[in-house]
């Protein structure tokens, strides 16, 4: 297991490596560049500019300086558009109020996501199975680029409970509408595969030798069915674990959090460069980190795997 | 008109406001309104601002917050017109290249300093400086201060540039050319003063709240990057007593709808209407809404370098496809927030600009058609032989709907078949930086409120020129104007000379809309320029 982690480890530098060397020259390879603008900076004020950034180095250098910036001092740089701040200043402010949201959704998307699920296969063809199928499909259905204006639109103009944006340091009023309309998708995804899973397994050997054996039945859905159904759940909740603390460029949007999914799409259209490079290989190593963590999950959850 | 007697009753106007100093849920010691008790005021930015510094910002956004935050040499009122800032009064010798500008003595910094002239030394070297590497130091070189050019190359000290402290209160300033219009420059925020010691002290984190020492109205108290600034009440700037607002508070909403839903919840005294709803919203909420002109215009450049396609060299072509648009469309059917039909590139809300009679705008649409059918006839291009060209917009809602509308009137006027293409902003900006398209989108505000900030752009020299125009006349008009005391005549030929030779398609003149409370007074709606300060505005009790 030890080794199994070690290996993993290993191959995760050259994979940011690569990561870095492709986001770096794709970025590069766009047409403009930071300073860009409808009014072109004259050539000597550009020449200035590009000389503070070390932009006028050839690509090759900037990345070595670069990397090697990172390496040693963990610095990725000043940010070219907002120019009195750096990018682990951005990164510091903006990725504790992602993590926030994205994790409050993922408990969220996990727990009510589950519970329907199992409800629905436990109840399969009830009432209840139908509700909750509907829920998830309504839900999958409902983009959140929609679901956040309507959000709004009920919470803050008709009915007047929240406040229409912000963060506030996180208070709880600011939480409750970007964590709706980022978990629902994620909990109908969540619910859908639990449901058809867990179907599955109620309908095997082990669960009607179970039966036969007259265990009570919660004692069978808790203890012996949950767990395998839970393989299928656990490889889409890995990816969407980051998916959601990573930040949604649309949660930033509709309800001005200032998290990170802004920054990364405003970084690209604005080139700038250092912003994109950070949270590219923020957000890189934090995949790699979790699809680890799934990996090790699946050996704890199934005996079968082993590493 | 004597420019510093007017500057002197202002003066006596101010004076009386700070002798009788205003407390908050007072009444108005003008207009004699009451007063709301909270007098805070809160906006959306549509995105978050470059920077606070005023030698760094760069942005609308940005230079907002840094007039509120500092204070220059002059200010502009509510009718955009040059006030005393930092400055009482100035003068200037007969060939208006050297400048002195008398400070007034009670100016203070946030920190309780006196505001002298060296801290503008500091902050116009510090501008030019290539160390600083500031995006608006070319505004330095437009100023035309001595010795700008060599110091920006970093051939020369910043020391060596034409701006000196007399004595703590004095400034002079060397320029290369006779400026006329040279007070009003200082109304931009990158000339606006620096503290040294706090820069210093601080280095790059000097703009931060807590750290951040200014000369305005007001001083940051709070930012969070992408979420909100907050601006409290400077109890040290000179005529603080004037002061009504006591708190701004400036939320970054990027979606317009979701600024608006808010704005209709309460939550925001002022945001921008959403393109098409100004006429929904102007019916419900008549006080709220406001649509007024700004400084701006759209147009359609054609690619007149060598690169550009041939039919466009025929000035026939041209001329039809620009006669051909029905501008009211445009306006009264895409746009829908009164917006002003443009015939010239110069806006009409232009200071001292006497829009031109130039012919085509005399003509109703029925006649412009058939002229343009004419045109397209006389230079060969008809049903068996149809024009075809690329129209190339900057990705957005908005000007696909309008190049759309465009593409089917020439479509069905002239037979004319147009590719339409759109690119992501900065991608867009390179391509027609490199005159690589045939048709493209351009639209310019003004830096000023003068008809040349507008003119400039179509004149051979100029870096913005992107469709490369070159008319040698149009060139010595302009540079003829920039030493005249009237240049409107110069103005107004050029104008005459781009209808006849059409080198671009005028489309619209843009207006500002957007909702303001209306408990909300004092907004500068007389100001094209919109430069806007938080001190003249107040809250009324409702």
């Amino acid at each position: 297991m030890l080794n199994y982690v070690i290996r993993r480890i290993a191959i995760a530098l050259p994979t940011l490596l690569i990561l870095i060397i492709i986001s770096f020259l794709l970025m590069h390879a766009a047409p403009g560049g930071p300073f860009t603008s409808e009014r072109p900076l004259p050539p000597q004020v550009l020449a200035n500019i590009e000389a503070k950034y070390g932009l006028d180095l050839p690509i090759w250098q900037q990345m070595v300086n670069y990397t090697w910036g990172i390496l040693t001092e963990f610095d990725f740089g000043p940010s070219f558009r907002y120019k009195d701040r750096t990018v682990n200043e951005i990164i510091e402010q903006g990725f504790p109020i992602t993590l926030t949201y994205g994790f409050l959704s993922f408990i969220v998307a996990v727990v009510v996501g589950l519970s329907l699920g199992v409800i629905a296969a436990i109840r399969q063809n009830s009432w209840i199975d139908y509700i909750a199928v509907g829920i998830t499909i309504g839900a999958q259905v409902l983009p959140n680029f929609v679901m956040a204006p309507l959000l709004v639109i009920t919470f803050t103009l008709w009915l007047g409970w929240l406040p229409g944006g912000g963060w506030s340091g996180g208070e709880w009023q600011y939480l409750v509408m970007p964590v709706i309309a980022l978990s629902t998708s994620y909990m109908a995804s969540i619910a859908r595969i639990t449901r058809s899973s867990m179907l599955e397994v109620l309908n095997t050997n082990f669960i009607r030798t179970a039966k036969a054996k007259g265990l009570p039945y919660r004692t069978i859905i808790l203890r012996h069915a949950l767990k395998p159904a839970m393989l299928p759940v656990i490889s889409y909740l890995g990816p969407a674990f980051v998916g959601m603390i990573t930040g949604s460029v649309v949660i930033d949007i509709y309800f001005s959090t200032g998290g990170m999914g802004y920054f990364f799409v405003n970084s690209a259209t604005n080139r700038d460069y250092s912003v994109m490079m950070g949270i590219t290989i923020l957000f890189g190593a934090l995949t790699i980190l979790f699809n680890l963590v799934v990996d090790l999950l699946y050996a704890w959850i199934d005996p079968k795997i082993r590493y | 008109m004597n420019l510093l007697s007017k500057y002197a009753a202002t003066g006596i106007v101010l004076a009386a406001i700070t002798t009788s100093p205003v407390s908050a849920a007072g009444t108005h010691p003008v207009t004699g309104e009451a007063l709301a008790a909270d007098q805070t005021f809160t906006y959306r930015l549509l995105d978050e601002h470059s920077s606070v510094d005023p030698q760094i910002v760069e942005d609308v956004n940005g230079s907002e917050l840094v007039r509120d935050l500092f204070e220059g040499l002059m200010n502009q009122n509510a009718a955009g017109e040059l006030v005393p800032g930092v400055a009482t009064h100035f003068e200037t010798n007969d060939a208006k290249n050297v400048y002195t500008f008398h400070l007034r003595d009670n100016a203070k910094w946030s920190d309780g300093k006196p505001v002298t002239a060296h801290d503008f030394v500091f902050a116009w070297r510090r501008l030019a400086d290539p160390e600083t590497a500031s995006p608006y130091s070319w505004f330095a070189d437009l100023m035309s201060i001595e010795g700008v050019g060599p110091v920006m190359k970093g051939e020369a000290s910043p020391d060596t540039l034409g701006v000196r402290a007399v004595d703590d209160h004095t400034l002079e300033v060397r320029l290369t050319a006779s400026l006329p219009y040279f007070p009003a420059m200082t109304t931009h925020a990158s000339t606006f003063p620096s503290p040294s010691w706090t820069i210093k002290a601080h280095g790059k984190e000097w703009t931060k709240p807590g750290n951040i020492v200014s000369n305005g109205a007001y001083i940051l108290t709070e930012h969070v990057p992408q979420e909100r600034s907050v601006r409290e009440r400077n109890p040290s700037y000179w005529n603080n007593g004037a002061t009504i607002l006591e708190k701004v508070v400036s939320l970054v909403i990027n979606d317009e709808n979701t600024a608006l839903t808010r704005y209709l919840a309460g939550e925001l005294d002022k945001t921008e209407i959403p393109a098409g709803q100004y006429p929904r919203l102007s019916k419900e909420h008549p006080d709220q809404a406001k649509s007024f002109p700004r400084l701006c215009n759209y147009y359609y450049t054609f690619n007149l370098s060598d690169s550009g396609p041939k039919a466009f060299k025929d000035v026939r072509v041209r001329k039809a496809l620009s006669f051909a648009l029905d501008r009211n469309i445009i306006t009264d059917d895409v746009l829908q927030g009164g917006q002003f039909q443009a015939y010239t590139f110069t806006p009409a809300a232009t200071a001292n600009f006497d829009v031109p009679d130039v012919d085509f705008a005399g003509l109703t649409q029925a006649q412009r058609d058939a002229k343009a059918t004419e045109l397209m006839a006389a230079a060969g291009y008809g049903s068996d032989n149809p024009l075809k060209f690329k129209m190339l917009y900057n990705t957005s809602e908005g000007h696909k709907k309008i190049a759309i509308a465009m593409t089917q009137m020439w479509k069905q006027k002239l037979g004319v078949e147009i590719e339409l293409a759109n690119m992501e902003w900065k991608t867009f900006l390179d391509v027609r930086g490199k005159q690589d398209f045939e048709l493209a989108r351009g639209a310019w505000c003004g830096d000023y409120n003068e008809a040349s900030t507008f003119l400039d752009l179509l004149t051979s020299q100029s870096g913005y020129n992107d469709g490369k125009y070159n008319n040698a006349e149009v060139d010595k008009l302009m540079q003829g104007a920039k030493t005249m005391s009237d240049p409107s005549g110069n103005y107004t030929r050029v104008e005459q000379i781009l209808a006849e030779e059409m080198p671009v398609i005028p489309v619209y003149h843009y207006t500002g809309v957007f909702m303001l409370n209306t408990a909300l007074k004092g907004w500068p709606f007389g100001n094209v320029e919109q430069n806007w300060y938080s001190r003249n505005l107040y809250k009324v009790a409702e």
